[in-house]
């Protein structure tokens, strides 16, 4: 394997919190008030501030040409292992040693102008995105056309609609061409049709053999475009390794309340041959999860309690709502055609879905069985789960958010 | 490309700092040129401005020389004397108040992209300098008015215009970064430059005081710690040549806490420049 182009070692922040104070900057009258009256104190504690470790003795390598995506949730220390790598930030402790010309894209359109031209902005913007006048002048035409302003290049800033502006700012930074690409969540900005074409340039870029450092919330991006992705909680590395795993253990990580209890449930209808105690998510190998992910593997666990002693002709049957209590789909081992004539001794019911075709959202669902012909057990809106995006298609897109609710497998032809 | 390896670590800085700063050269004129076209953008009469507000300032300080008869050198008018005092004056303090206020002004900058931090002064500066140059057409002016031809002594003008930018980059810098954290800085600045044009010799000339037996010699020795002193005594030597008497010990002290107040603001500069981002 080939030297790490980044290597992180003990890094860590610290901030330290001062809880009195209101006003964001320190004024010279404070600072020297609390000197005059630590005069007369003995304790070296200082008043009303707690120390907080963004981040926390973390080490790891990144190699050239990887693609790496950085999760976590808010607070997890991921825009302040940016901001360091950046040089923006000091860090506290530990050492970052970078071999190779580094950009980050921390903000899109940082330091734009609203009185200067769209043609003006380029070029500002460029030179702090750290871009010579020549590189930005060659790649000037390609610029303006992705970011479809041509007919505006000469108006401020100040008068472009929103999303020019924002069109324009992420395609001076889309055209940086730097050995390694710091990117945070820039994507979340725009319509979903420009959110998609950024999505696609972050790709082709990512595809020049580039390292990239890429921080989204959005999973099927991170799983479209990294080869690798990195676990922050807390500002401590989880885990790191294939995107694959690392966002699985995240989805597993994130809110484990995914585990519902249907025991204690009196709602319920049915002569109790069986009943439903249970109701959890779990991967194919049985790990359980905090989330379903769109086209990825799901398998709906439900642990059953047999009363009777023989359990014969069981059948399942699961209704998925979505948010708006609208039935989305309907799952039953009748349907799927596998009769389960003799069932004694069973304590789970497991359903698979091979390929989650629902979008991220949340879903309710209702479950009902019957043993020998009669309803056993019947629970109306027996519980919820919730479905994070996901690359279903495996090309990185998916269609726009009110473009339906699910997704269907297709293929197109031309004759 | 050059492979170039970069080690960050707890106040490291860049081990490169003063290369890093020319390879961002660039960065430093297009800033210069932002603050240049948007400075006069939808006012009437644009860059005028950068002559209208010294014009009225000369003729003010003209007003006061006159009323309290400052001493003017045999055949140099006042208005001239005045007037090579004016131009640097202003030079200094629109490039010292927006040096200090640079850092604030530019905090979107400083929390999301990485450049040494120096850039942002020597940007200010920079358009301070254009505005003094379109400034000097109201001598050039003057000097054909009144057919003045200034000795072989213009040459030396430069040299004092570098004096200007050291005094007002110096104490600049130094209020730049402590305006950071303590932001009681910014009521400091705007006293600063009213309260020094009274202590400066723009309306009255330092043959006023160094030759005056009234004043006693501690106060000669304070009016000489003002570095703009030794810039205003100098232009108008270059300007009106042996005309001008110049009071060595005075030029010397003014010199010297230039250069001085340089060092410490650069020393301060860097020493708090990789907090910027955590406490503006």
């Amino acid at each position: 394997m080939s030297a790490p182009i980044i290597r992180v070692e003990g890094l860590g922040k610290q901030f330290i919190l001062h809880h009195k104070q209101r006003e964001r900057y320190t004024a010279l009258r404070d600072v020297l008030a609390e000197r005059a009256r630590s005069l007369f104190r003995s304790g070296g504690e200082k008043p009303g501030s707690t120390e907080f470790w963004a981040l926390k003795d973390l080490s790891f390598d990144i190699h050239p040409g990887d693609r790496v995506g950085i999760i976590g949730r808010n607070g997890a220390g991921k825009s302040t292992l940016l901001k360091i790598l950046s040089r923006i930030v000091d860090p506290t402790t530990g050492r970052v040693t970078i071999d190779g010309r580094l950009s980050s894209l921390l903000e899109v359109g940082t330091g734009f102008h609203p009185e200067l031209s769209g043609r003006e902005n380029i070029y500002l913007n460029g030179a702090i995105l750290g871009m010579s006048r020549k590189e930005i002048a060659s790649k000037f035409d390609e610029i303006v056309a992705f970011a479809e302003v041509e007919r505006f290049l000469d108006t401020p800033v100040k008068r472009y609609s929103s999303g020019m502006y924002v069109r324009l700012a992420f395609a001076v930074a889309a055209h940086l061409e730097p050995e390694i690409l710091v990117v945070d969540e820039v994507l979340a900005v725009g319509d979903s049709e420009f959110q998609r074409k950024c999505l696609g340039k972050m790709k082709e870029v990512a595809m020049g053999g580039r390292t990239i450092l890429f921080v989204s919330h959005n999973m099927a991006a991170i799983q479209n475009l990294c080869s690798t992705a990195i676990y922050l909680k807390h500002g401590q590395l989880v885990s790191q390794g294939a995107t694959g795993e690392v966002i699985s253990t995240y989805l597993q990580d994130t809110g484990a309340a995914a585990r519902v209890d249907l025991a204690s449930r009196t709602d319920r209808q049915g002569n109790g041959a069986i009943r439903f105690t249970g109701f959890y998510l779990s991967d194919d190998r049985g790990q359980e999860l905090a989330a379903a992910q769109s086209g990825s593997s799901v398998v709906f666990n439900f642990d059953i309690a047999a009363n009777a002693t023989s359990l014969r002709n069981l059948e399942v049957a699961m209704g998925i709502d979505d948010q708006y209590g609208q039935r989305i789909t309907h799952l039953s081992n009748e349907v799927s055609g596998q009769a389960f004539p003799t069932a004694d001794g069973t304590t789970r019911i497991r359903i698979r879905i091979p390929h989650c075709p629902l979008r991220n959202g949340n879903y309710t669902f209702t479950i009902f069985s019957k043993v020998n012909g009669e309803i056993a057990d019947y629970l109306l809106n027996a519980g919820g789960f919730h479905v994070e995006s996901g690359d279903f298609f495996g090309t990185g897109k998916t269609p726009a958010e009110d473009q339906g609710t699910f997704f269907v497998d297709h293929s197109f032809a031309i004759a | 490309m050059v492979r170039q390896r970069v080690v960050i670590e707890p106040g490291s800085g860049s081990q490169h700092y003063w290369r890093d700063l020319w390879q961002y050269k660039g960065l430093l004129l297009f800033l210069a040129w932002r603050d240049v076209a948007v400075r006069y953008k939808q006012t009437s009469i644009g860059v005028l401005w950068a002559v209208v507000r010294p014009t009225l300032t000369i003729g003010a300080m003209w007003f006061i020389g006159w009323l309290f008869g400052s001493t003017v050198p045999e055949g140099t008018p006042r208005i001239l004397m005045v007037c090579a005092a004016t131009l640097p004056w202003q030079f200094f303090a629109t490039s010292f108040s927006e040096t200090a206020g640079s850092l604030i002004a530019n905090s979107n900058l400083l929390t999301k992209v990485y450049f040494p931090r120096l850039i942002l002064p020597f940007s200010t500066v920079l358009v301070s300098a254009i505005d003094f140059v379109v400034a000097f057409l109201i001598m050039v002016v003057l000097m054909v008015v009144y057919a003045y031809v200034p000795g072989p002594e213009v040459l030396l003008l430069p040299v004092f215009i570098l004096l200007t930018l050291v005094s007002s980059l110096g104490v600049g810098l130094l209020i730049a970064s402590l305006n950071v954290k303590y932001r009681d800085f910014r009521y400091v600045v705007p006293f600063v430059v009213q309260f020094g044009l009274y202590i400066t010799p723009v309306a009255f000339t330092s043959q006023d005081v160094f030759a005056n037996p009234s004043v006693p010699d501690v106060v000669k020795y304070l009016y000489a710690c003002n570095p703009m002193v030794a810039v205003i005594d100098g232009f108008r030597y270059c300007l009106f040549g042996a005309s001008q008497t110049i009071h060595w010990t005075g030029f010397a002290i003014s010199c010297g806490i230039s250069v001085l107040m340089l060092i410490v603001g650069i020393v301060h500069f860097r020493r708090t420049e990789r907090g910027f981002a955590d406490i503006i």
